[in-house]
């Protein structure tokens, strides 16, 4: 699975895309792998956008939650910004959003890791960046 | 088949508190407001339109499934509190006449064993009753619970003919008319889930398994067990993020792990089963309407209907 991301100061935001399910868990795994090594990524926090993703199933959350536990683990923080309405239902159901920040919108996500980085957001969206 | 739920909770037995029926009483009280309940009709209609968690219970007995296949022979899946009630029923129905019963242990943890000592007729001579497990122990299990000082009457005192079958997973047996099947499941020491077939319908009685997301060959072995089943009896005890996180290794399984396995074994119908002992009605009210909605967004074949078991409760297949 391919992950486009981009840092905005301190926090990383990270875009999967598609269906995260058994068929891609282990590849959405390896993707992120890069983005939770504290030491390789340098940033405090990493966003998921999930704007892109129609579906998680159980083994996808399962990723979400070992990715969550080894950035605790670096006192490094994680959230998830813009679920469309049914990926947003999965994560209340399965009680995801206890232990998940859940934002609206990813400026809204990267807001809550860090005032600063959305100061860098908005600076990066006013200059048009893609 | 027709299938009827004598024990549903999960570890251990619970009770209604008085708090508890209080708040029953109070919020059908408060609906009623307004209404006009002037003869008994009018009563029974407004309660039959309650809420279930309302106007009744999920109850509390451990586990403890009968199941009716059609013939004279009495089977059972489990040996939780709730084969006490299930014994009375039996001897009301019957009196001292003997009985056959057989009876399918999925594992000798003590929730689904403590019934034994109080099944009236275990201790009446003429009745007999297979006890069938795929554990070595099983035997040593049921004799040891009574033994003292942990019980006060010891297991040489059930008079009934009681014979213990060890069932290997893999084989399939021919017991009471049915077609039977057993599966190994992840829980501490063991646990075997059983699949019952009988008459063109076929039940799954799944409890006490985790199942780990982490390993796809196992789901695809639930899967194939679960495959094309009219009913599945499944462990949904805790939420998914509980059940993998602060409870993962307590042997426990999610109501989303049953409706995705269900789900790619095109079951017809998913019964949650074993509940939580914290769990207030209005919890699990609200855990199978979240279910029910899961099923709903996530659906991609032919519906699954879902249930989730209480005391009393029977389904006919």
């Amino acid at each position: 699975m391919d992950i486009s991301s981009r840092r905005y100061g301190d926090v990383v935001v990270a875009a999967p895309t598609g269906r995260i399910d058994h068929a891609n868990a282990d590849s959405l795994t390896a993707a992120l792998a890069p983005l939770v090594d504290g030491a390789a990524s340098g940033a405090t926090a990493l966003l998921l956008d999930f704007s892109g993703v129609d579906y998680i199933s159980s083994v996808g959350l399962r990723v979400l939650m070992m990715a969550a536990k080894q950035l605790r683990a670096q006192a490094r923080r994680i959230g998830i910004a813009a679920p469309q309405p049914m990926v947003r239902e999965i994560f209340e159901i399965s009680r995801f959003n206890m232990i998940l920040d859940l934002s609206p919108t990813v400026r809204g996500g990267i807001e809550r890791l860090s005032p600063d980085a959305a100061k860098a957001y908005d600076t990066a969206e006013r200059a048009g960046a893609p | 088949m027709r299938v009827r739920f004598w024990g549903t909770r999960g570890s251990l037995p619970v009770a209604l508190t008085a708090a508890d029926v209080r708040g029953k009483i109070v919020a059908a009280l408060r609906g009623a407001a307004g209404r006009t309940l002037a003869d008994d009709d009018a009563v029974e209609r407004y309660v039959d339109g309650l809420p279930f968690d309302v106007a009744g219970t999920f109850g509390g007995h451990s586990s403890c499934v009968e199941i009716e296949p059609g013939g004279s022979d009495y089977v059972l899946c489990d040996l939780g509190s709730g084969v006490r009630p299930f014994g009375q029923a039996v001897l009301a129905k019957h009196g001292g006449v003997p009985q056959t019963f057989h009876i399918f242990i999925s594992h000798v943890h003590w929730d689904h064993i403590m019934g034994l000592p109080f099944f009236t007729p275990a201790y009446i001579p003429g009745n007999r009753i297979f006890i069938y497990g795929g554990h070595a122990v099983l035997e040593e299990a049921l004799r040891r619970q009574q033994a003292r000082p942990s019980f006060p009457v010891d297991f040489a005192a059930l008079r009934a003919t009681i014979e213990f079958v060890r069932l290997e997973p893999g084989t399939h047996y021919a017991i009471a008319g049915m077609d039977v099947t057993l599966k190994k499941q992840r829980h501490a020491g063991d646990s075997y889930g059983y699949r019952f077939a009988s008459g063109g319908k076929s039940i799954v009685y799944t409890t006490d398994s985790e199942h780990s997301l982490a390993d796809m060959k196992e789901a695809d072995g639930f899967v194939e067990f679960f495959r094309a089943a009219d009913l599945v009896i499944f462990d949904a005890m805790y939420s998914l993020v509980d059940a993998i996180s602060v409870k993962a290794d307590w042997g426990h399984s999610s109501n989303i792990v049953g409706v995705e396995l269900c789900q790619r074994a095109e079951v017809a119908q998913l019964c949650m089963f074993h509940h939580e002992p914290a769990s207030s009605d209005e919890t699990l009210a609200k855990v199978l309407a979240d279910t029910r909605r899961f099923e709903e967004i996530t659906r991609t074949g032919a519906p699954l209907a879902i249930t989730s078991a209480y005391d009393g409760m029977e389904i006919d297949l």
